[in-house]
């Protein structure tokens, strides 16, 4: 959040949120990322939009791969347990701990190296798995804790601070998800919260996955001209195609308001994610206009952010697998043990 | 060998043209009949074309290890028939398909050739070319019952079984049977001195597959979580555990699933999963073979590191690289032993059999628990897929998982400060937290360097005292895990030590060893960490010898470095070239041995 450690006392005029909690008890330890970074203002994001949708702290797990992205994990949600695993990896630990507890929400966080090249595989099967969870990838296009090579989201022609050009085409990870059938896919800009926060509430109960590719400037290696994952850049080239507004179910309920250019999707657990198009004929449950939009986007050199695609009838992986609907972790061991006599019986068969 | 129920047979086709139901058939009969038997199927790495064997051993006595010569061979390979005429032993039989003339390749002094026109048969009984070769296979089935004395009502008792509701199939494969055994019967001398008489020596037996002994076993451990990437020679055992849940995890009501199987995008991702799935608190497993043990080693790392239970069957495969893949060996025991970067050291089983897969599957599980770390079960092709007579399972139903230090919301409810690595007990094991169980059960969990908090940590004796604990942690797992398994005789004055897949071999050694009267104690080590009993053993004896199946003697190097015993005091007995050990490896290597070292 900020490098400066806060003391712990709270102001007892803070506001609190259903459960009692303030947002200061969304935050974790300080972060040590660099000043400015645009990583520590996604993780103010995420706490603001846990904070409004007052998510039970230890019912929800961060889950990290390797690299400064994933390092933000400690810097929100400490009453919530975390996974700091392997470069590129947290999309299979993710899938694995979703097998075995479904009820938790699960909160990814991941760079564009963690996800975009190392970890291009996982990401990519975790997409089809629909593995249930919020896939947040800060990408600001450059490695920095190995301070500044290219990362597979550099566009051709940005320079890196030490004035080579990149020459190789950018993975777009946004492309890529709605490529791979991806039934939640977003872009957003880390110096816009008032985009990002219901972004991530929409996220964070999507039935399946719902990525979110942020584009958060590297205040160190990557914020200078010639970049095109600069805060400058960013700035003057970012084309807001639907804003999303986030209308949580026990907050409000409104009909499906038929305001002109405005769409609203019901989301799995009754809350609604309302769309106003800011673009012409923009249609955010449609895969081929999303699509289109950001190519053309791309071509005229802007970056398309918001929410921009989603649809909620996909099925997650469980649905996928039939899986009963308690948590595996929570079924007793005298409903998975079949005992001996089933086991006699089924000696038979091998004589 | 080479008696009344003491013979072994081989039968060499093609593989892809369905001789594998006719081998099982002839197997199951003969179990039927009450004499102990064994199969080993050596397959190519191939789906249609090559050059595949099955062996059959019939042993009056028991045993179950690979026959070095077989007493009759079936050569229905042009292919092969050179190899295969060779592996008769002196005086023994050949079975040629008679419909073309006697090969000359196929024509040896010494032993008995026998022409039996399988094709012809065929194709004057059956109609296509597709029930013409599948039905080969079972016309010589039939021959071989006449030969060898195999019951035909065992075996028109299993074909009425097989195909209870297709009678077509019935009678197409009865004709067959009956086209090789009157033939057989009409032109042979029926039954050869080799043959099969009644016993009653597999009553409580089975046959079974390690895979699937092993798949069952984590069923019955309680294993909820499966992730995989299909590899030879490990795929059976997720689809048997796939198919055992279907049948008995499958909710009456709803038809949902108890359980989660992920066929992962790798062998990395496959491990990933098992270990998400151990640390959310399911009992989670992965199953491989070789290469994917090399892909796993940085999640293998994490585990051991971050302290998550999950469990590893590592189905070996001839290595380095793709290696053989249908060929076994035991050549992971130091990868496994210590997989991953830097310091780290794990359990890991070895079953010799499918009964101790089943068995080994369920400790494994309490172990990967109690200790909080991975655990492997290395067993081997030769294990995982043959079919093995062994006893029948058992379950004792009051068996109830060891899930370890895990604390539950009410232990959490009053814990102010959750310190993940903290050593209370003393005995190197510190208390866990589920995911979800409680607010003041949250830490961190982190591959990078840690405190006994769970703090992140650059300083040398917070780390230290961490790594420190999880050698402790991991020396007190020797005297838990199943300790060495000692076969001692009156006046031993050698010792041999083996493990897993060996045993049958080495048992039989030991027994034809005694005969020339070379009285050898046997350990079969059970698993690693070893305990004081596996130090004591190889200190007892002048000569002690370590049989294994891997080219570097990866046994002894363990056994060096872990009991401190001289590496030069063990003689290494090693059989590598990807088949299953036969005792005459081992009693030769020993016999050799002590005649060099007398004269």
């Amino acid at each position: 959040m900020t490098s400066i450690a806060k003391p712990p006392v709270r102001h007892p005029g803070l506001v609190r949120n259903e459960l009692g909690l303030s947002v200061r008890d969304y935050e974790g330890s300080m972060s040590t990322l660099c000043a400015g970074c645009g990583h520590d203002s996604v993780t103010a994001a995420l706490v603001q939009a846990a904070w409004e949708l007052a998510l039970p702290p230890h019912r929800a797990a961060k889950m990290s791969g390797i690299g400064c992205s994933s390092k933000t994990t400690a810097y929100f949600m400490r009453q919530s347990h975390g996974f700091n695993s392997v470069h590129g990896r947290m999309p299979s630990v993710t899938t694995g701990a979703s097998a075995a507890n479904r009820d938790l929400t699960y909160i990814g966080i991941s760079g564009d190296g963690d996800s975009l090249s190392i970890g291009l595989g996982q990401l990519s099967h975790a997409i089809r798995r629909n593995v249930r969870m919020l896939y947040v990838i800060d990408n600001n296009g450059v490695y920095g804790l190995t301070k500044g090579q290219f990362s597979a989201s550099a566009d051709v022609g940005s320079t890196s601070k030490k004035g080579e050009t990149n020459v190789q085409p950018p993975i777009d990870p946004v492309l890529l998800a709605l490529t791979l059938g991806a039934t939640f896919v977003a872009r957003s800009f880390s110096g816009d919260k008032a985009q990002l926060v219901p972004i991530l509430k929409a996220g964070l109960l999507h039935n399946g996955m719902a990525l979110i590719d942020v584009i958060s400037p590297c205040v160190t290696f990557n914020d200078h001209e010639g970049s095109t994952k600069s805060y400058k850049f960013t700035r003057e080239h970012e084309v807001e195609i639907s804003a999303a507004d986030f209308v949580p179910l026990r907050r409000e309920i409104t009909a499906p308001a038929a305001e002109a250019g405005v769409t609203s999707v019901t989301m799995h657990d009754g809350s609604m994610v309302r769309f106003r198009q800011t673009h012409d004929g923009y249609d955010p449950t449609s895969r081929e206009s999303a699509y289109a939009h950001v190519r053309a986007c791309q071509l005229r050199h802007e970056v398309a952010t918001g929410l921009l695609f989603i649809d909620e009838r996909g099925s997650d992986m469980h649905a996928m697998a039939n899986t009963v609907s308690t948590p595996l972790v929570d079924l007793p061991y005298e409903q998975l043990c079949p005992g001996n006599a089933a086991l006699q019986k089924l000696m038979e068969k091998y004589r | 060998m080479s008696g009344i129920n003491d013979f072994a047979f081989r039968i060499a086709t093609v593989n892809g043209t369905g001789s594998a139901s006719a081998n099982s058939l002839l197997m199951q009969a003969i179990f039927r009949m009450g004499v102990p038997v064994t199969g080993k199927n050596i397959f190519p790495s191939n789906i249609q074309g090559l050059p595949t064997f099955y062996e059959i051993r019939v042993s009056k006595d028991g045993y179950t290890a690979r026959p070095p010569v077989v007493d009759l061979v079936v050569a229905l390979n042009p292919a092969t028939y050179a190899r295969d005429v060779a592996l008769v032993r002196p005086g023994g039989y050949l079975v040629y398909d008679a419909s073309w003339p006697l090969d000359p390749t196929l024509v040896r002094e010494g032993i008995t050739i026998l022409g039996i026109p399988f094709g012809q048969l065929c194709l004057e009984h059956f109609v296509g070319d597709r029930d013409r070769t599948l039905l080969r296979n079972i016309v010589y089935a039939g021959a071989l019952a006449a030969l060898l004395g195999i019951d035909l009502d065992v075996i028109a008792r299993m074909l009425t079984e097989k195909f209870a509701k297709k009678q077509k199939l019935l009678d197409a494969n009865n004709t067959a049977i009956r086209l090789g055994y009157d033939y057989a019967k009409a032109h042979c001398e029926c039954p050869l001195p080799i043959h099969l008489e009644p016993m009653e020596a597999t009553g409580e037996f089975i046959i079974l597959d390690g895979n699937t002994a092993a798949a069952l076993g984590a069923v019955y451990a309680g294993a909820t979580v499966g992730a995989w990437y299909p590899i030879t020679p490990s795929t059976s055992l997720m689809e048997a555990f796939k198919g055992f849940c279907e049948k008995f995890r499958t909710d009456p009501e709803t038809g949902q699933s108890r359980y989660c199987i992920v066929q992962a995008e790798d062998e990395l991702a496959a491990a990933g999963i098992a270990i998400g799935a151990g640390w959310a608190g399911a009992r989670a497993f992965t199953n491989t073979s070789g290469p994917g043990i090399s892909l796993m080693q940085e999640f293998i790392g994490l585990a051991y590191y971050t302290e998550i239970p999950a469990v590893f069957y590592d189905v070996q495969r001839t290595g380095p690289a793709t290696g053989m893949p249908t060929r076994t060996q035991q050549g992971d025991l130091l990868s496994l032993a210590y997989a991953s970067h830097g310091d780290t050291k794990h359990i890991v089983l070895f079953p010799r059999d499918p009964e101790d897969c089943f068995r080994m599957s369920v400790t494994a599980f309490d172990l990967a628990e109690r200790f909080q770390t991975p655990v492997f079960v290395a067993s081997d092709l030769d294990i995982g897929m043959n079919d093995w007579m062994c006893r029948r399972l058992t379950w004792d139903d009051t068996y109830r998982p060891d899930r370890g230090k895990v604390l539950s919301a009410d232990e959490l409810e009053g814990v102010k400060k959750f310190s993940r690595y903290l050593d209370v007990d003393g005995d190197g094991i510190a208390a866990r937290s589920l995911p979800g169980a409680h607010p003041n059960g949250a830490y961190f969990v982190r591959g990078s360097g840690h405190d006994k908090h769970g703090a992140y940590t650059e300083d040398s004796d917070a780390y230290q005292e961490v790594v420190d604990r999880l050698a402790r942690k991991f020396a007190g797992a020797a005297d838990v895990v199943p300790g060495p398994e000692i076969h001692r005789q009156a006046w031993a004055d050698v010792g041999i030590v083996s493990l897993g897949g060996c045993d049958a071999a080495v048992r039989e050694a030991v027994d034809q060893l005694r005969e020339r009267g070379i009285a050898a104690d046997y350990m079969r080590i059970r698993a690693f960490p070893f305990s004081a009993a596996v130090k004591e053993f190889l200190e007892q004896y002048g000569t002690v010898f370590v049989v294994e199946q891997n080219r570097d003697a990866q046994l002894r190097a363990l056994l060096t470095i872990e009991t401190g015993v001289p590496r030069d005091s063990m003689i290494p007995v090693l059989d590598y070239g990807g088949m299953p050990l036969t005792a005459q490896v081992v009693t030769m290597a020993v016999a050799n041995h002590l005649t060099g070292a007398h004269t």
